[in-house]
């Protein structure tokens, strides 16, 4: 048919009313998930060809690249439509999230076709997090696998609501009748413990395109929906329009002198002008007195809706502030219990700091304690200390500063959140806020008329905090305690916090493991804070291996003159000294997790001054040092 | 959907997602620009970035890398919408590549797009240091670009690590970066082609003449329609242009953009005749095809 042919064809349909019927088509996003070789992308393609959306020239292209390949009736392999990475093709697998878009007569989708790899795990959890449906896929020969069960938890715990469990390839066990009963019976019994609000098994055959659009041929006993109509008549509606009013302000919009407005999208409830809110931080209240947009003000804006909110008073009120109802505003506190799904080859680790991203708030925070975590194949929790690669957990987070937040359950978009490494900025993990700890409200900071200013001026010095960081045996012992024979010579008051000595009280219960070693320095680092505070000069002298750890006291220690000093001593040299006799048990292998033999340790990148022991006098170091420290050197600021 | 039931359209619901895309970037950011080619897509971006601060004007520049062989009528649009919008528009040539006339005709397609898109693209955005870089793209146009995050990393040397690519959970973005790096934000990423072209028609929104059926002159090479939009174009021993009813479905550069025959002079037509198409958007852009996986590879060079 021409082009010509077509439109005159089309232009029978009044095009208003046909553009109307587009725009108002409601959209579901969906994603497709389950182990390796489950069909995945198969069915997808099976899906776009089914719709007519596969074009011309991509159906020659692919007819072309199918050669070789195992394909359906129709001589295609589906697969190739959807892996778009040059290196997914290249293995026959898929790495990354692929989303597609297809309409029918009643609805438009976009669909994510996510990895079946564990390693990929993190992107099939992207993929989730906007999906209103899943399709799990099971291969009716395999069963339930590990991923198909890793696959469903995540979903629940992402918050997907609606699950579509597809046997597929059923041509290929003969449709037989008892394969699906078993498989059905045994996700049924799997998924019942998941919370999802909706779940259909369906029997297909993707490549054949079994129960795909139409009823199957070959599975008279089957009395199910296929699978695209129900997709199009699924009810996914979550009414947010009648949960509490939330508003993260995301952009202050300072358009003149005369307009302040506060942009964002209403991420729960419903606004008007003349509606009081409140701003969840400082609790103070305001009247709505105009919603913004650019094609008018508008007489009410809705969960979903991106707008700009002008109020009847100044009010002091930035990016990350939550705009609330008044009668029912969230929770603000620097405490509460999440689960995290873990993303990075980094495992988590409780005491050490990340940042956090709630709605538009962005704050540092640290994991408190790791309660448990889940085994995905049994559901069962066990104790840990840390979470690896794809692991999921229970923990308590505590942010520097208290935020606004919801239990996930109540507002995705107030109690989803990820944490952020500091210093690669990899996103490291997906979290959902089960609830707030309340006893947290009330621990607030004590100010004592008595501060570190007079205290310092008591003793007539600067405090400061020297932390100096080395493999064991590089001298920083030596160094530290001829820094402070000088220092205290002055009449000035110092303390050496030293590694050993502080192991064998404040620290005794902490092992060598990587996740004590965080423990260890947060409480030195904490503690060194303390001992400032009371306007002592510090000199802390600990291994202090991880990067992460160190930049953590350097914030810890806030406005306080913090000192850097890498004790740059050869490790060969360091075990050729060996004073404790460390070295030569660590190589016997009678000590694990010693630095510098099996445990790493992470040279500083940037620190305010570097000592070598091995071709320097160690009284040499020292002034230098102290020169570095009284003599008006310049400090490398936080 | 009981009718007791508020919930807001599918375009809606595009719309306001990618307001919220711009938003984050202008807070996020220190020095965010905003890709402006011209294109469709381009003028539905400048129409959403204005929605997202109104009643401000959009705080960030707008950047047009000109290879020197856009159409006419796209440099007329250009001027023009930047005068009536308001925008701050910056236009980057690669001067040594103009200087030594590298052209698609004696280069080839695939040497030109690097060295007048591609590097032409880097320099700019070395030279204008920033760290965020609005762009157009839609993940229906081309199987790499639908494997790519909303807020896409790049490294030091404008990169894309299609393996490592950053979890992107909700609406969550990470926005963080290392010095040198950048981001690449597409916040028409979840949009089709249709809704595109039904959003330009709900909004009213103007896009440039080309896009509209009209005579022009025009020959054929290889089974495509190239216009010879002025006398740059070599033509080829007894080639003589003819004048077609054609149209344009992309915006780039004339010698490399193909024309399609098409009645279609308005957008209600153009639309219906888009809908009943067979072919895919991209099949008028000649360097696409050049080599197999050649998006992705350009992409991690760099390019858009």
């Amino acid at each position: 048919m021409s082009i010509q042919e077509n439109i005159q064809k089309n232009n029978a349909l009044d095009v208003d009313s046909w553009l109307g019927q587009q725009t108002n088509k409601s959209l579901l996003r969906f994603l497709t998930c389950g182990s390796v070789d489950d069909g995945k992308s198969t069915l997808i393609g099976r899906l776009l060809y089914d719709s007519q959306l596969i074009l011309d020239d991509q159906l020659a292209a692919l007819q072309k690249e199918s050669h070789n390949r195992t394909t359906g009736d129709e001589g295609i392999d589906f697969s190739l439509l959807v892996d778009g990475l040059t290196a997914e093709r290249e293995q026959g697998i898929t790495i990354d999230v692929a989303y597609r878009f297809f309409t029918t007569n009643k609805r438009k989708f976009i669909v994510a076709d996510t990895p079946g790899h564990e390693q990929y795990t993190r992107n099939m959890a992207t993929g989730a997090s906007n999906a209103d449906v899943a399709i799990v896929l099971i291969d009716a020969r395999k069963g339930l696998l590990t991923q198909t069960r890793r696959h469903s938890f995540i979903l629940s715990l992402i918050g997907v609501k609606h699950v579509v469990a597809v046997v597929n390839k059923i041509d290929l066990v003969g449709y037989d009748k008892d394969v699906f009963d078993k498989i059905e019976a045994e996700y049924r019994e799997f998924a019942g413990q998941l919370g999802f609000k909706s779940l259909v098994t369906i029997p297909i055959s993707a490549l054949r395109g079994d129960n795909i659009v139409n009823k199957s041929k070959e599975m008279d006993w089957y009395r199910g929906p296929q699978l695209v109509p129900y997709l199009e008549e699924i009810d996914v509606t979550e009414d947010k329009t009648e949960k509490p009013f939330r508003f993260p302000v995301q952009w202050v919009n300072r358009a003149s002198l005369d307009f302040r407005g506060f942009s964002g999208t209403v991420a729960g409830g419903s606004v008007k002008p003349g509606d009081d809110v409140l701003v969840a931080a400082s609790r103070k209240p305001a009247k709505v007195e105009r919603i913004v947009t650019m094609d008018g003000d508008l007489d009410e804006a809705i969960a979903g809706q991106a707008v700009t909110l002008v109020l009847d008073r100044e009010i002091d009120i930035s990016r990350g502030d939550v705009l609330s109802a008044p009668g029912a505003v969230p929770e603000y506190s620097n405490q509460f219990q999440a689960k995290l799904v873990w993303m990075n080859e980094d495992r988590a680790m409780s005491g050490r700091s990340y940042l956090i991203k709630v709605g538009t708030q962005l704050v540092p925070a640290t994991i408190t304690n790791i309660k448990y975590k889940t085994n995905v194949n049994s559901l069962e929790q066990s104790a840990t200390k840390c979470l690896d690669l794809n692991e999921v957990g229970t923990v308590t987070i505590a942010t520097d500063k208290p935020i606004a937040f919801d239990p996930y359950a109540e507002n995705g978009t107030t109690g989803g959140f990820i944490l952020i490494d500091r210093l690669s900025n990899a996103t490291l993990a997906a979290g959902t806020v089960e609830f707030g700890l309340r006893r947290a409200q009330n621990l607030t900071y004590q100010d004592f008329d008595v501060n570190r200013k007079t205290r310092s001026e008591m003793k007539g010095q600067t405090p400061k905090i020297v932390w100096f960081t080395g493999l064991s045996g590089s001298g920083k012992s030596t160094v530290a305690n001829l820094l402070e024979k000088r220092i205290a010579a002055e009449g000035k008051h110092t303390y050496i916090l030293d590694g050993d000595n502080v192991r064998h009280g404040l620290n005794k219960d902490l092992g060598f493991t990587d996740e004590d070693r965080v423990e260890n320095i947060r409480r030195i680092a904490e503690v060194a804070k303390l001992m400032a505070d009371a306007g002592l000069i510090v000199l802390v002298s600990f291994i202090s291996p991880f990067k992460n750890e160190r930049k953590l006291a350097r914030e810890v220690a806030g406005d306080i003159e913090f000192i850097e000093a890498y004790v740059n001593t050869p490790i060969e040299v360091c075990a050729e000294r060996d004073p404790k006799g460390l070295y030569a048990r660590a190589k016997k292998g009678e000590i694990k997790n010693f630095t510098g033999i099996d445990s790493p340790f992470e040279a500083p990148e940037n620190p305010d001054i570097t000592l070598n022991t091995s071709d320097h006098d160690p009284a040499d170091l020292a002034n230098e040092l102290y020169d570095l420290m009284f003599e008006g050197h310049q400090y490398r600021a936080l | 959907m009981s009718a007791t039931q508020k919930s807001i359209s599918h375009l809606q619901a595009l719309e306001a997602e990618s307001i919220e895309i711009f938003r984050e970037v202008a807070s996020s950011f220190e020095r965010p620009v905003m890709m402006y080619s011209i294109g469709k897509d381009s003028s539905v971006l400048l129409h959403l970035a204005r929605k997202a601060f109104f009643p401000s004007k959009i705080p960030f520049p707008l950047l047009h890398v000109d290879t020197t062989w856009k159409f006419k009528e796209m440099i007329t649009f250009r001027d023009r919408m930047a005068d009536e919008h308001g925008f701050d528009l910056l236009v980057h040539t690669n001067q040594e590549g103009k200087a030594e006339n590298i052209n698609p005709f004696d280069h080839g397609s695939s040497r030109y797009t690097d060295i007048m898109k591609t590097v032409a693209l880097r320099q700019a955005l070395n030279a204008g240091q920033y760290d965020a870089a609005i762009g157009g793209a839609r993940r229906d146009e081309e199987k790499s670009r639908a494997k790519e995050r909303i807020f896409s990393h790049r490294n030091a040397q404008h990169a894309w690590d299609p393996k490592n690519q950053r979890p992107e959970l909700w609406r969550v973005f990470n926005t963080r970066l290392a010095p040198g790096e950048s981001m690449r934000v597409f916040p028409l990423s979840n949009w089709t082609e249709l809704d595109i072209w039904t959003y330009i028609y709900s909004e009213g929104i103007e896009i440039p003449p080309l896009y509209l059926a009209k005579k022009r002159p025009v020959v054929e090479r290889s089974g495509t329609l190239i216009m010879v939009d002025d006398d740059r174009l070599p033509l080829n021993d007894g080639e003589v242009p003819r004048e077609e009813m054609v149209r344009f479905r992309t915006l780039g550069c004339y010698p490399l953009t193909g024309a399609i025959k098409s009645d279609a002079a308005t957008l209600p037509e153009i639309i219906l005749e888009m809908n009943a198409s067979t072919t895919s958007e991209r099949e008028g852009r000649l360097i696409d095809s050049d080599q197999a996986g050649s998006m992705e590879k350009k992409k991690q060079e760099g390019y858009f």
